[in-house]
């Protein structure tokens, strides 16, 4: 049995802590496929998902994940909390952290918040459901965990495609290909690349047709469509889904396969076009699927003494 | 009344004077330097420490007025005594700012009543910092400003700038820019590369400051200007300034104990007390910087000691306030300059004293015979590890929380009155 006591990233873990929660949540995808979903494991458990960005598919998911584990599960988002009143957020975490959940599930648009909050919370343990632009670590395990499902990660080139400059999760992943043993293909313009992400030993390349050949998966990224043309990063939607945006004939290109995935939620039209996300070659909702077993398996981790109640 | 320091190791730069010798004070004024005969009314025995004229600190932050919760000119001014400190320059970006004479007067007139350091305001360029209109300088200066910036703000606008230089000039002022192009740097919070791709925050690329030099450079060169850059922080600045010096202009720098001695390494783990603004660079830039100190690029040592309260730090790092305070670490984190033989004891001690006093056109930062006696008294072997709730300073800002210093200031003397003597303040 691992014990975790925070998840702030894949920066945090090691190989063989990784592949613990892979196979736990490998193992757990069966919960949510039963008539009856539910197991005891997290009975007693409290877990506060706190989140300061708007998300549907991430809380949603860390909730549906603690409540078929029986934990008792509480949302609050920055629009109904009292942020709003102007609390500061270490406020807001202590004021939590009071009430004593066993887990604090956290998203937050500033970079380092997981960290910097457990400073000052001792005894909570901290997921980290989102940072700024850090780190994502539940979106990277989920999406091992459906590359494992789809036969394995090993050895795989997986191409990594639009604003990786704010990608958290373009990060986790640099991060979790050294570890594992895959490799990453960046693509994107030079506005949309942090400075020197090749110091993270990915390949880079400006020119998405070129980078297709060889791919294992394409890993579109959402495009915040006003982040992009606010800050002149990119002329137009329009330009963008021509140069970047994965189409029919770019998936043709990159052979049978070729999975296609992505972290949603999706612009249809930008980065994807309609009829590539739902085609045979998506593992977009295996994604979604996963990402519950996943939470669940790092919810078990964090409270981590399922032996005495399971 | 006579006060003598007997016996210690005597740097006075402005009179070539590196040696072990006493120093005597009558009237608040050094009365002599050499071999002490007469009879002393109060004796310090400085064997095997160091005696150099009172710092000079020409960049500090103080937050009075508006801001009097994060610093006041008396405990500014007791942090500078605590540094060694006995004579600052003041920032205009003060609430309201020192973009009149009547604040200016304030300002001076309640330092004065504190009475521990001589404090000597820098106003503002333009009006309310906002880089637009300029502020009365001539009028400004009368009233005792030493310098114009307007700091932690750029002076932005390139016509402004110019016009800035091109007035200042003309009466002699000089301009001092907080070198940064807020397009560039737009949301950064630490230096722009591989240390802020990883931690996925938004950086500040070193092209911020080294455009914004190049740039205030030919401006200069056209008005004939005084320019001295705060802060210098990158290594295309540093190369900038000395090719400027080659070329005769009156361009000058300063550089921050920080940027000489930590890089952007520190904000790993988050780390809202290594955030200001310049941001802590790399260590090519570091290097850069240590070699402007060595060839005299840099001609001043200055610590944009910038005071916040801890809830301005405790928010993560994208939402802290940019700054660290830096009066009380200033001596012992220079002395690493002399230690690691980088530039000499008496080459540091003028970066510290005479040579921004000459800047400025100060009375102090010497030990001439007949001015006042402002004296700086350290021991530069003591080894000691700062604890930020000992500071004298009303904030806690700062990135050496917890780690050992080498050197540290025994006495400071001002006017011949002993202020500071082994950590108590004597006001």
């Amino acid at each position: 049995m691992m014990k975790l006591q925070h998840l702030f990233g894949i920066a945090d873990l090691d190989k063989e802590q990784i592949e613990y929660l892979l196979n736990l949540g490998e193992s757990l995808i069966d919960v949510s496929r039963r008539p009856i979903r539910k197991a005891p494991t997290l009975r007693g458990k409290t877990i506060i998902n706190l989140f300061f960005e708007n998300s549907t598919r991430t809380r949603t998911s860390f909730e549906i994940a603690g409540k078929r584990l029986s934990a008792d599960v509480i949302n609050i988002s920055a629009s109904t909390s009292a942020t709003k009143k102007g609390e500061s957020l270490l406020d807001t975490g202590q004021t939590l952290a009071a009430m004593r959940p066993h887990v604090l599930v956290v998203r937050h648009s500033i970079s380092g918040t997981c960290q910097f909050l457990s400073e000052y919370l001792e005894g909570t343990s901290i997921v980290n459901a989102g940072d700024g632009s850090h780190e994502h670590p539940t979106q990277i395990l989920t999406d091992l965990l459906t590359l494992r499902q789809a036969g394995g990660y090993e050895n795989k080139v997986i191409t990594i495609v639009g604003d990786i400059a704010h990608s958290r999760v373009g990060r986790s992943h640099l991060l979790a290909a050294t570890l594992m043993g895959y490799r990453v293909r960046l693509v994107a313009p030079k506005t949309l690349l942090p400075a020197e992400v090749e110091r993270y030993g990915c390949e880079i390349s400006h020119d998405f047709d070129a980078a297709i050949p060889g791919s294992d998966v394409l890993y579109m990224l959402r495009v915040q469509t006003e982040r992009l043309t606010d800050n002149c990063s990119f002329p137009s939607i329009r330009e963008y889904h021509e140069a970047y945006g994965l189409n029919r004939k770019r998936l043709a290109a990159a052979g049978k396969g070729c999975l296609v995935m992505h972290p949603g939620p999706m612009n249809r039209g930008v980065e994807i076009a309609s009829d590539v996300a739902d085609s045979a070659s998506a593992r977009i909702l295996e994604q979604v699927e996963h990402g519950v077993a996943i939470r669940m398996a790092v919810l078990t981790a964090l409270c981590g003494d399922t032996g005495g109640e399971g | 009344m006579t006060l003598l320091i007997r016996n210690g190791h005597v740097i006075d730069p402005a009179n070539a004077i590196d040696e072990v010798c006493d120093v005597w004070i009558e009237d608040g004024r050094i009365a002599g330097l050499g071999e002490f005969s007469g009879t002393a009314s109060e004796t310090i025995d400085a064997s095997g420490q160091y005696v150099c004229p009172g710092l000079i600190d020409m960049h500090v932050h103080l937050r009075e007025p508006g801001q009097e919760w994060k610093e006041d000119i008396e405990s500014g001014s007791r942090a500078a005594i605590a540094g060694g400190v006995t004579t600052f320059c003041c920032m205009p970006n003060t609430q309201p700012r020192l973009d009149h004479a009547g604040v200016l007067l304030q300002v001076i007139d309640r330092a004065r009543q504190v009475g521990l350091c001589h404090v000597h305001p820098i106003a503002a360029v333009s009006r309310n910092l906002e880089g637009k209109e300029l502020t009365e300088m001539r009028e400004l200066a009368r009233a005792g400003a030493v310098a114009f910036s307007d700091d932690g703000m750029p002076i932005w606008h390139a016509g402004v700038m110019r016009k800035a230089l091109e007035y200042a000039s003309s009466f002699g002022f000089m301009v001092i820019q907080h070198a940064e192009d807020l397009e560039l740097t737009s949301g950064g919070c630490m230096n722009e590369g591989w240390m802020s791709t990883q931690l996925g925050v938004t950086g500040m690329p070193a092209e911020g400051e080294d455009s914004m030099v190049a740039r205030d450079i030919m401006l200069a060169r056209r008005a004939d200007a005084r320019y001295h850059v705060a802060h210098i922080s990158t290594a295309g600045a540093v190369a900038l300034v000395r090719r400027a010096q080659a070329e005769g202009l009156k361009v000058t720098a300063e550089a921050a104990p920080h940027h000489f001695s930590l890089t952007e390494e520190e904000v790993m783990h988050f780390n809202a007390d290594a955030k200001m603004s310049p941001p802590l660079r790399t260590e090519e830039d570091r290097k850069a910087i240590l070699e402007g100190l060595r060839d005299g690029s840099i001609s001043v040592i200055a610590t944009d000691h910038a005071p916040h309260h801890e809830d301005d730090k405790r928010c993560g790092l994208s939402c802290a306030a940019f700054g660290i305070v830096g009066l009380e670490t200033m001596l012992p984190v220079s002395l690493e300059l002399a230690s690691n033989n980088v530039i000499t004891m008496s080459d540091l001690i003028a970066k510290m004293t005479i040579n921004p006093a000459r800047l400025l056109n100060l009375d102090s930062g010497t030990l001439s015979e007949g001015r006042a006696a402002d004296i700086c008294i350290f021991d530069a072997e003591k080894r000691w590890t700062l604890d930020r709730s000992k500071l004298f300073s009303r904030s806690r800002n700062t990135p050496w929380h917890g780690r050992e210093l080498t050197g540290q200031v025994t006495h400071t003397i001002k006017g011949g009155r002993v202020v500071f003597r082994n950590g108590t303040i004597h006001d």
